[in-house]
């Protein structure tokens, strides 16, 4: 057996695999949207051929996070905001992993706000995908960065001051290469957007529209949805930065009209990502670094060999 | 002591070069055969703003920056500004001569800049000058070096002109520039350097100079090494092959020297957002199965209290360090501290676990870094090396041989997938990763990517899968499991020796002090002894898990205890008496919080004002006596 045997096997995966039998059955409050993404993970991931043992869901604190429970690879239930951080350096560590990040809105979009930004920027080669239910569910409803301005609740009594935040422009403008929004309504786009997440060789933000029928009664249920790429109301180019920019302006701005439009609006395929980048100025290991400590043959180098020279 | 011993120092503006000098003359100074140690003081700037390194050298061993000093070479700062160009600073072209100027000893030696510095503008020189017998020589260092060469070689012009006063060979420094200087400008500063030695010698009576470079030998091979170096070749040496981390001052060191060694290891350094980002990022790293740290200063620290408490209990194996500096908040930015020790014991929330270790010296420093690895990946569960801008900036000689050994890249308690295969599972194939009986409640781990590995970290209680639990039963037996660790620790730190004792064992009183401030104990205690006070001396490294009946031991075998530290607050005295449990009577405090480490005259005045004399009151010295209970 070799140290990570589960990374590249060939073999038939059953979506059932992703299943955990602790607790098969999510505690997310009946009509939720983040139902949508576990069923559309548990869809793609087969199909792109990622075993429970070769994939890394990495997540961050609220109903989201709860991912990490009812889908069963490898986890980390991280901390609020800080699932990229830890996300990132295991893909560097262990370039071989599938590694999914996931968080709400207030989780990526608020408090981790910075890591999503340099995350993004960096170009990382992962799936991130954000739970927007444009609220804080888990405590109960209180506003979050993509509330609508006006958005009434305990926290803000009077009606959010604030224009909500833009998060495919930001991610654009940060740097990610693929750039998509679905919502959990639209349960084949998801799957579809997710499988072309993961196999993106970059960093792939999903914006994931998810209702949340508890906290956020007055929000749409993200219906109707259109699809961007498939209207005939909508063209643009999305590989084109410009023209994407265009488009995601228009999608924000729309949502908050009531007209919620989805679909992939920025794809860069020719960006390496920051594994490639940091190989190519010879920052980073050819072979996963994680290797390296079960290999019986390799030459640790000692400081000492290394640099007593210039201290003598 | 002018004799025995030469305290030099270089003095100028930051950013002419003063640390690169001083670096190649205590180098010179260690090959000559003697024992060198270094203190750096510098301002938080980029250019200009009075700096200093003192090299204190000696044929016995050296284990602080000493009392004051004996050779002034004073460069000149050539980045300040003067009130009417406009600088905030204000006028600082004369601190280079005048700054603690009276701590230059009875027969000292000034070396000054003649065309930058101007010595009527400090008060009564002439008087103090005789009054003291010192030497002056006012020479035209920056105008020999432009001659010959560019201004900015007054450096070397300066170093000639202080092996010609002390009567040093120029064999070792000629030999360093060779090392290191590039053939253009290695011509230009040989010739200075030899010009200024010529001109010394030919025009002034050096034989009237009371200040000479001792003679020593070394047995073995030494090195010239920091706190910093040492800190990051323990961590290579044990396999360290990743770092993440945010420049912060004096921090910065070891990520430089880690990121600029770790591509060429075939290892991996991040420059990241912030703090929170890079502790969480070597959490990340070790939990994918690479021995990973991560650091910062108290500011930087500060941020990553979160995912510090989230590698407890997730128990992901991490070593963090903490380079201390003067605060609160952004405090004295490059000034030594030890204010950080609460902060960095208690930090996170819930009843977290750590461990945390205080090197006392450069050597220790290395061999400290790679404890602190072993533990972290053995026992799964952060640990952090403190230490601060004192510890990681000052070069001192150890033998070479203290750095002759074996690498140690092992995981820790890490399963083999064969291994996997007879550990419990559930039904569903999930490993019991966070199994509740085991020996030192350490419970072994898988990595990502492994057959049969697969369980889920939180941040959350967690059952033996990693699952989120709340039941009672459960919560209880994981939090004792890993407290357990922590007496496991406890036992083994026992067999690692990481105390210091000086003096006698059977003396009457005791100093107790941790971290950095040991050398300079130890030093105060000899001196004591020389003069007739029984005294020792416990320097503690071991901070969590704390060595309760090791200092209950030496506490109990004096009569009285000084506690020396660099808090304001007297943290490490109230760290020991929260360990006890007692001796509050016994327990007296001398504290630093001036911004420039102890001095053993200070300790020695400090220790017979407080303990033999009682009344505390130790004249002329910026310390603090804090009386024990009752007193």
């Amino acid at each position: 057996m070799s140290t990570f045997s589960a990374i590249g096997e060939e073999r038939e995966i059953d979506r059932d695999e992703y299943t955990p039998t602790v607790e098969p059955q999510p505690t997310w409050c009946p009509g939720c949207g983040d139902f949508s993404v576990l069923k559309a993970l548990k869809q793609a991931l087969p199909e792109v051929g990622r075993t429970p043992e070769e994939t890394l869901l990495c997540t961050g604190i609220g109903c989201s996070g709860k991912l990490n429970s009812y889908l069963d690879t490898y986890g980390f239930h991280t901390i609020h905001g800080r699932s990229l951080p830890v996300a990132r350096a295991a893909k560097l560590a262990n370039p071989d992993l599938e590694v999914i990040a996931a968080g709400g809105d207030g989780d990526g979009y608020g408090i981790g706000g910075n890591h999503f930004i340099h995350t993004a920027r960096e170009n990382h080669d992962m799936t991130y995908i954000v739970f927007n239910n444009e609220i804080f569910g888990l405590t109960k409803g209180q506003t979050s960065p993509t509330s609508p301005k006006g958005h009434k609740s305990k926290t803000q009594p009077h009606g959010s001051a604030k224009e909500p935040l833009k998060p495919l422009s930001l991610s654009l403008n940060a740097g990610a290469s693929y750039v998509a929004r679905t919502a959990a309504v639209n349960p084949n786009q998801a799957k579809e957007i997710l499988i072309e997440a993961i196999e993106h060789d970059g960093f792939a933000h999903v914006d994931f529209l998810t209702q949340c029928p508890t906290w956020n009664k007055d929000a749409r249920q993200y219906v109707p949805y259109i699809d961007v790429n498939e209207s005939d109301d909508y063209e643009f180019d999305k590989t084109d930065r410009v023209e994407a920019a265009a488009m995601m302006r228009t999608t924000e701005e729309a949502l908050y009209d009531g007209e919620v439009l989805t679909g992939r609006f920025y794809v860069d395929e020719d960006r390496p990502s920051y594994g490639q980048e940091k190989r190519q100025i010879g920052e980073m290991p050819e072979e996963p670094l994680a290797e390296r400590y079960w290999d019986d043959d390799y030459e640790w180098e000692r400081s000492y060999d290394r640099f007593v020279d210039k201290h003598e | 002591m002018t004799d025995e011993e030469l305290i030099w120092r270089i003095s100028g503006g930051s950013g002419d070069g003063i640390a690169s000098t001083s670096q190649n003359f205590a180098k010179a100074l260690m090959r000559s055969g003697l024992n060198v140690f270094t203190h750096r003081h510098y301002p938080s700037r980029i250019r200009g703003g009075h700096t200093y390194t003192e090299i204190r050298a000696a044929a016995d061993p050296v284990e602080s920056r000493g009392d004051g000093y004996n050779f002034l070479l004073a460069l000149g700062d050539s980045f300040a500004r003067n009130p009417q160009e406009g600088a905030v600073y204000g006028n600082e072209e004369i601190k280079p001569l005048s700054e603690n100027l009276d701590e230059l000893r009875e027969g000292g030696v000034i070396v000054y800049d003649e065309g930058l510095l101007d010595p009527s503008e400090i008060p009564n020189f002439e008087e103090r000058v005789e009054e003291n017998g010192w030497h002056v020589f006012p020479l035209d260092l920056r105008g020999l070096a432009r001659d010959m060469g560019r201004e900015v070689m007054r450096n070397t012009a300066g170093v000639g002109a202080t092996c010609a006063l002390i009567g040093m060979d120029l064999e070792h420094v000629e030999d360093l520039m060779r090392d290191a200087m590039p053939e253009k400008i290695l011509d230009p500063n040989l010739e200075i350097l030899e010009t200024a030695y010529d001109m010394v010698r030919e025009e002034y009576d050096v034989d009237a100079v009371e200040v000479s470079v001792p003679t020593g030998e070394h047995e073995e091979t030494q090195l010239l090494m920091s706190g910093s170096d040492a800190i990051s070749y323990g961590a290579i040496d044990e396999g360290c092959r990743f770092i993440a981390g945010y420049p912060m001052t004096p921090w910065t060191e070891v990520f430089t020297i880690m990121t600029q060694n770790l591509p060429e290891l075939g290892g991996i350094s991040e420059q990241v957002e912030d703090e929170i980002a890079a502790a969480a990022l070597a959490v990340g790293a070790s939990h994918a199965g690479v021995k990973a740290m991560s650091g910062s200063s108290g500011g930087g620290f500060a941020l990553m209290s979160e995912p510090l408490g989230l590698a407890e209990m997730t128990e992901t194996p991490l070593v963090l360090v903490e380079a201390m500096r003067a605060g609160p908040s952004t405090g004295m930015p490059t000034k030594p501290e030890q204010s950080d020790l609460e902060h960095v014991l208690y930090t996170s929330q819930g009843d977290s676990q750590r461990v945390v270790l205080a090197p006392g010296t450069v050597a220790e420093a290395y061999e400290q870094s790679r404890l602190a690895f072993r533990l972290a990946y053995e026992y799964q569960i952060p640990t952090i090396l403190l230490y601060d801008q004192k510890l990681g900036g000052e070069l001192v000689n150890v033998p070479k041989s203290h750095f002759d050994r074996e690498p140690n890249p092992t995981l820790g308690k890490t399963l083999s997938e064969e291994e996997l295969a007879e550990q419990p599972h559930s039904a569903d194939g999930k490993f019991h990763r966070f199994q509740h009986d085991v020996e030192d409640g350490v419970t072994p781990r898988s990595i990502p990517g492994q057959k049969g590995g697969r369980y889920l970290a939180t941040g959350n209680e967690h059952d033996p899968t990693g699952h989120i639990s709340e039941s009672p039963d459960n919560r209880v037996a994981q939090i004792d499991r890993r407290t357990q660790k922590l007496e496991a620790i406890r036992a083994d730190l026992d067999t690692e020796d990481t105390s210091s004792y000086a003096g006698p064992d059977d003396a009457e009183y005791g100093v107790l002090t941790f971290g950095s401030q040991q050398g300079t104990v130890e030093e105060a205690v000899g001196r004591l002894n020389d003069a007739g006070v029984s005294v020792k001396s416990l320097g503690v490294s071991d901070m969590l898990p704390f060595p309760t009946e090791e200092v209950r031991t030496f506490i109990e075998s004096v009569e009285e205890v000084l506690v020396v530290e660099m808090t304001a607050s007297g943290q490490f005295r109230g760290l020991v008496q929260k360990n006890l449990g007692q001796y509050g009577e016994k327990l007296s405090s001398l504290l630093k919080y001036n911004g420039n480490p102890f001095e053993p005259a200070e300790i020695v005045d400090g220790f017979e004002a407080a303990i033999i004399e009682g009344d505390g009151d130790a004249s002329g010295h910026q310390t603090t006596f804090v009386p024990a209970a009752g007193d």
